[in-house]
């Protein structure tokens, strides 16, 4: 069985092998293998290639912006989402301006791992994705699944453009799959993981597994609930999304991000303005808390979305 | 080694000062269409900066890397950059290499090596080490990269990181501080508190080389020095000048609070009045050619500026507004 973690490992190695203009950079990545082993053993694999950076998340991200202006297609890991914060000027002010004012793509990869882990804290928990989606100039993913870890950091690399890659920590260890694709949807295409024709569910991430539980419960009720794995938040597929809500007229977004100006308000933003017709009843969105995230695993489990808070929202936006 | 190994020839001297002339005339020309409310945006001036920066510029060579800052139009001139580009981007020509879509200092041709600053300080030094960098992992060798900082730009965190990143991997990297005493308004007495910013050097493991941000030979033996260090393999290289702003912030800032006395001290000498007095003292030009030297690049630098102001400026209805190179992954946003 593979992990997502060793999914997005596998990425890394492929992309290695098949591409010269590859390397990696990032703190503790290299004989160490990545403080969660996303790079285990690349260093030995591919001498010269993989190296060890300072804590400079700044100076990180700036050396691969320089290197990708000379060719390169770098992947930069921060060693915690939350971390990206430092590096957050090289990243929205240079990589993700450098195409508009120069003419000159700025094909970097910067992994983050994101999300909530019990235990995690107020520092290393972060979902940031809406932050980077906010700035023109940076395409930002969020793979959901194994496959499409795999497949969509492969695929990030061969971009032109920076990309933010929102791999989820909840993830990396307990999903697993048998094998790896070799392609999928292509980035900027949501999927749809599961069918139904009473109310759309668009969520992403590690909320989509939360999202599935959740639909799952409501399906012993006969409910039969859609949802849209969006992998992509941007560019974000709201032909995809659209053309759900039109089947189903009920819509609920749920993401583990904080609420103001997240992807679940850019996606109602989107189907109020684009869809309103489409809608039989006012969507709804499920968010985490709007505080820091916590520590204790008794708060933190309540200041998440989950599969019993996304039931609940369903039922009410079902009944209403 | 010595400085004085670093020999600069009189055609050396020269060719600096003639193209620390041609940048001096041309910022005039942009202070006046400035005044004149022919630009738009800001203007960021060099002047009794020229010295300094015509010695960064003039001892790269094409394929090196050169990431100048606000006050560098020699350097910029030097290293290749035009008259009439520079023009272009302060006068928002659609023919610039911006296209209007940046401004003023903010122009480069990142292809040629020539980096498009952004106003954050400090954040070129890591992209020019991570251009090294990348040129090193493609088997090339005997490449630098060079940047300029400020006094100011020498306290983020960007400078920092850059620096010490630079030296941990021993790039062939320059970084260029023109300690002009004020950053913005504020003296170096409230922007730092070590003795000599040269004392940095030590810190972060690179060679320290201090200049006489007024004097030309020392600027072009320092640099000199400085970059075949590093071309040779010596790491990073630590420059730090000192000089004084003889403008303001920008054409803004009148630059009232500069101390008179600093104004009235060594530091205060305009390095373009000196060396063109030493050039003249040593008999390398007459004053009659020193004029014509004046005349030749007043007329480029006028006739330049007369184009460029019947040139296009950016059509709305024909920008892009893409943000991505990548056509399939641009939004598209309803906006009715």
């Amino acid at each position: 069985m593979i992990t997502y973690l060793e999914a997005i490992r596998l990425a890394q190695q492929k992309a290695l092998a098949t591409d010269p203009r590859v390397f990696l950079y990032g703190q503790d990545i290299g004989n160490f293998g990545g403080a969660f082993k996303a790079t285990k053993n690349l260093s030995k694999e591919f001498p010269g290639r993989v190296f060890d950076a300072p804590l400079s998340e700044d100076a990180i991200v700036g050396m691969a912006i320089g290197a990708a202006i000379e060719g390169m297609r770098p992947i930069v890991e921060m060693q915690f989402a939350d971390f990206s914060t430092c590096g957050l000027n090289q990243i929205v002010n240079h990589a993700a301006t450098l195409y508009y004012r120069t003419g000159v793509p700025c094909p970097i990869v910067v992994r983050l791992p994101s999300g909530g882990t019990s235990g995690g804290g107020p520092f290393h928990s972060q979902s940031m994705e809406a932050l980077y989606a906010h700035y023109p100039g940076l395409v930002v993913l969020t793979p959901a699944t194994v496959e499409d870890a795999y497949t969509m950091l492969f695929d990030a690399v061969g971009l032109d453009d920076p990309v933010i890659f929102c791999e989820h920590k909840f993830l990396y260890n307990h999903l697993k799959a048998d094998s790896l694709p070799e392609t999928s949807l292509p980035i900027g295409k949501a999927r749809l993981a599961r069918t139904g024709r009473d109310a759309t569910i668009v969520t992403h991430g590690a909320m989509l597994h939360e999202s599935l539980a959740a639909v799952t419960e409501l399906a012993e009720d006969g409910f039969e609930i859609e949802i849209v794995d969006l992998r992509s938040v941007k560019p974000l597929d709201t032909d995809t999304v659209l053309a759900s809500v039109a089947r189903t007229g009920r819509l609920l977004c749920v993401s583990e991000e904080w609420p103001w100006g997240g992807v679940t308000a850019e996606v109602i933003a989107r189907v109020s303005s684009e869809g309103f017709g489409l809608l039989d009843v006012a969507p709804m969105r499920v968010n985490a808390k709007d505080t820091p995230v916590p520590y204790h695993p008794d708060l933190w489990s309540v200041h998440r979305p989950t599969a019993s808070t996304i039931a609940a929202a369903a039922r009410r936006l079902l009944l209403s | 080694m010595p400085k004085t190994s670093a020999a600069v020839t009189q055609a050396d001297y020269i060719k600096a000062y003639r193209i620390m002339l041609l940048s001096r005339v041309l910022e005039e020309k942009l202070a006046s269409l400035y005044r004149a409310g022919m630009i738009k945006g800001g203007v960021f001036l060099g002047r009794g900066q020229e010295a300094l920066s015509v010695s960064v510029g003039t001892h790269l060579h094409r394929g090196d890397i050169f990431a100048p800052l606000i006050r560098d139009q020699a350097g910029r001139l030097a290293f290749g950059d035009t008259v009439l580009d520079t023009l272009r981007t302060y006068l928002g020509s659609q023919l610039g290499s911006m296209r209007g879509r940046d401004g003023n200092i903010h122009r480069g041709r990142p292809r040629d090596g020539y980096y498009a600053m952004i106003s954050h300080l400090g954040a070129m030094i890591p992209a020019v080490s991570g251009a090294l960098f990348a040129r090193r992992l493609k088997g090339e060798s005997g490449v630098v990269g060079a940047t300029c900082i400020g006094d100011g730009g020498t306290s983020t965190g960007a400078f920092h990181e850059g620096l010490n990143a630079a030296a941990v991997e021993k790039l062939p990297l320059i970084v260029v501080v023109a300690n002009n005493q004020y950053a913005y308004s504020t003296p170096n007495s409230r922007q730092y508190a070590c003795e000599d910013l040269l004392d940095k050097a030590a810190g972060y493991g690179v060679t320290g080389h201090k200049a006489d941000g007024t004097n030309l030979l020392d600027c072009l033996q320092t640099l000199r020095l400085a970059v075949r260090n590093a071309r040779e393999g010596g790491g990073p290289q630590l420059v730090v000048a000192d000089l004084l702003r003889l403008v303001g912030h920008g054409e803004h800032d009148d630059g009232q609070y500069v101390d008179p006395k600093l104004k009235a001290s060594p530091l205060g000498g305009d390095c373009l009045a000196l060396a063109e007095h030493h050039i003249l003292e040593q008999g390398w030009a007459t004053a009659e050619e020193h004029a014509a030297w004046r005349r030749e690049v007043e007329s480029e630098v006028n006739s330049t500026a007369d184009r460029v102001r019947r040139e296009p400026t950016p059509d709305p209805e024909e920008d892009d507004w893409a943000a991505l190179s990548c056509p399939e992954y641009r939004e598209h946003y309803a906006t009715s």
